[in-house]
């Protein structure tokens, strides 16, 4: 089912955007056998190609981070930004943009992994200290924070211009990863997922809380570690290749729960992951404003969709099995 | 024929450490627990109830002092080896809410199935025959949730079954539920352990149950700082009221209790 809804909005996006081309004609440059004119063929392939698959994975990669981060804290408010590593790999950004005065991506992208990292060897550290999840979260949030405020600061030193670009990259975009790109967000995407699906048994357990899971058998400490290592990579990925994506890590899994039923990571983890494409690929489709040419920035769609998500989420919490 | 010791500990202290500071729930602790009773855990809140068993199945480190669990030094297991040997059902609150029952009782099998947690037919045999036993097969696929507080006791119950644990220990069991639900959880109990040999610890406030279904008692006496700690007396339900166990441990100033009746009653009975 959630398969079919992919593959509708996969060609959905390839065929609309700002110049609209018909499906039998993207069948055809897909295919290789297109004959018509050689500007449509740029498009889909140098550009609206890639632009679906980094939704693809940047959207399942969040949600999956998202879904990982809210079993570990029992927290269904648990996303990827609260660990602060989306506001460490902006930080990242910020100083490349602001102070190297790097024009080139690869500097751009280099300093939000380096970014994200840093700030995930901070809650790395922490969480040895602090056995408790709820903490290490407090922790997270306050490092994020942290982060926004240097940003801030460097922002008010900084040049106008360079103000600029960086608040254009921090709207968020899945257009910016080209073909020659794109493998390397496949890849660290890829092998964080694969991370995650090894993880699946774990995750169970720890639905029961930690001393449940211990009583099973579960290394918890080693099990949270590899959770937040995996989170870690993803979030970081997608921050670095695309901005940072608000609501897309913190709204899909309950989205997926909903249209599930079941809390069991064995089948909740796929329909997140494809969800996460899903809606990923759905707010990448409606950045393009109807009749015109423009494009709205990804940070103004997400919201519209994940927001309510969670409104009604949180209104309806006793009558939803999974909080229960 | 002596029972088969499950649990022995030796001079045990049990606390918690925190800040390099140590708080002393109980020291100098030696228990036996045996293989094919049912033992209850009484005491009044604060005692260390819940400190005692976390300690015995190994999620507190002890403070001093030896747990051998069949023989064996509790630290010499391997997680894995120990989450088969020891089964818990605790008072601590679970995201479980959105899994069916038969995913929950399905988790019991986690040490005893590979990396992917993939379940064979014969785990989902006895997944099916720990539904049957406590009672709950009726309700294998609905969500934890919608479970009543006895159903959900049970599901818990069942789930230590499926870890074929020769062990179990139960935080408060019979907290919350009504009456019917308490003595059908007790009787469950009782006919693992009388049947299937299983050493069973449970800590209750309930004391008519206890004394009816239990085989042995604990009585675990507070012990506050600065007072000589008193060791935990140890017996069949029979023979503390017939010495005068009971009577010792429960009575104070307003409540005796009444070894006819075995009856908490008060003191003065009013005119």
């Amino acid at each position: 089912m959630l398969v079919l809804v992919l593959v509708v909005l996969f060609f959905t996006g390839l065929v609309y955007g700002a110049v609209r081309i018909p499906l039998k004609d993207v069948i055809q440059i897909l295919l290789g056998s297109y004959e018509g004119r050689e500007a449509w063929r740029h498009i889909v392939l140098e550009s609206r190609l890639p632009q679906t698959v980094t939704a693809m994975l940047a959207g399942g990669s969040l949600a999956v981070s998202g879904l990982m981060l809210q079993t570990l804290f029992k927290n269904p408010l648990a996303g990827p930004s609260i660990l602060g590593i989306s506001d460490g790999a902006n930080l990242g950004v910020a100083i490349a943009m602001i102070y190297l005065g790097a024009a080139s991506y690869l500097t751009t992208i280099l300093a939000a992994l380096v970014g994200a990292f840093v700030v995930l060897l901070i809650i790395l550290g922490f969480s040895r200290k602090v056995s408790s999840n709820v903490m290490l979260l407090i922790i997270g949030i306050m490092v994020g924070y942290l982060a926004s405020s240097v940003i801030a600061i460097l922002n008010y030193h900084a040049s106008a211009d360079k103000v600029h670009q960086y608040v254009m990259w921090g709207m968020g975009d899945f257009s910016g990863v080209s073909l020659s790109k794109l493998p390397w967000l496949a890849a660290f995407s890829l092998a964080g997922l694969l991370g995650a699906l090894l993880l699946i048994k774990p995750l169970n357990a720890l639905l029961l809380g930690e001393a449940y899971a211990t009583n099973l058998g579960v290394n918890v400490r080693r099990a949270r570690l590899l959770i937040l290592i995996c989170t870690g990579v993803l979030t970081a990925v997608v921050t670095a290749f695309c901005g940072p994506i608000s609501f897309i890590g913190l709204a899909v899994p309950h989205i997926a729960r909903l249209l599930l039923g079941s809390s069991n990571h064995r089948h909740l983890l796929p329909v997140t992951l494809l969800a996460g494409s899903c809606t990923a690929l759905l707010c990448s489709i409606l950045t393009v404003v109807p009749g015109s040419g423009n494009i709205l920035p990804l940070s103004a769609i997400t919201p519209i969709i994940g927001a309510p998500v969670i409104i009604y989420v949180i209104v309806n919490r006793k009558n939803i099995h999974y909080f229960n | 024929m002596e029972p088969a010791t499950a649990i022995r500990t030796h001079q045990l202290c049990i606390g918690y450490t925190g800040r390099g500071q140590r708080r002393v729930v109980h020291p100098g602790l030696d228990l036996q627990l045996f293989r094919g009773q049912v033992t209850a855990l009484l005491g009044s809140n604060g005692a260390g109830k819940s400190t005692l068993l976390k300690t015995l199945c190994g999620l507190l480190p002890p403070l001093e002092g030896d747990v051998f669990i069949e023989g064996r030094p509790l630290g010499d297991y391997p997680p894995g080896e120990l989450a088969g040997r020891i089964g818990v059902v605790l008072t601590e609150r679970t995201q479980a809410g959105g899994i069916s029952v038969y995913d929950l009782v399905a988790l019991g099998r986690y040490p005893h199935t590979g990396f992917f947690g993939t379940l064979r037919e014969q785990d989902h045999a006895i997944i099916r025959a720990a539904l049957e036993t406590v009672g709950i097969a009726d309700k294998a696929q609905r969500f934890v949730s919608e479970l009543s507080d006895g159903e959900r006791q049970k599901a818990f119950i069942a789930k230590v079954l499926a870890q074929e644990c020769p062990i179990i220990l139960l935080d408060e069991p019979t907290a919350f539920l009504d009456v019917t639900s308490r003595m059908e959880t007790m009787v469950t109990l009782r006919r693992l352990a009388h049947e299937e040999g299983k050493a069973v610890l449970l800590s209750t406030h309930d004391l008519d149950t206890a004394l009816q279904l239990a085989d042995m008692l604990w009585l675990q006496p507070a012990c506050p700082d600065g007072t000589t700690p008193r060791p935990v007396i140890c017996g069949t339900p029979d023979g503390l009221v017939a010495d005068g166990s009971l009577g010792r441990f429960f009575g104070n100033d307003t409540l005796r209790f009444d070894p006819v009746t075995r009856r908490l009653v008060p003191t003065r009975t009013g005119q």
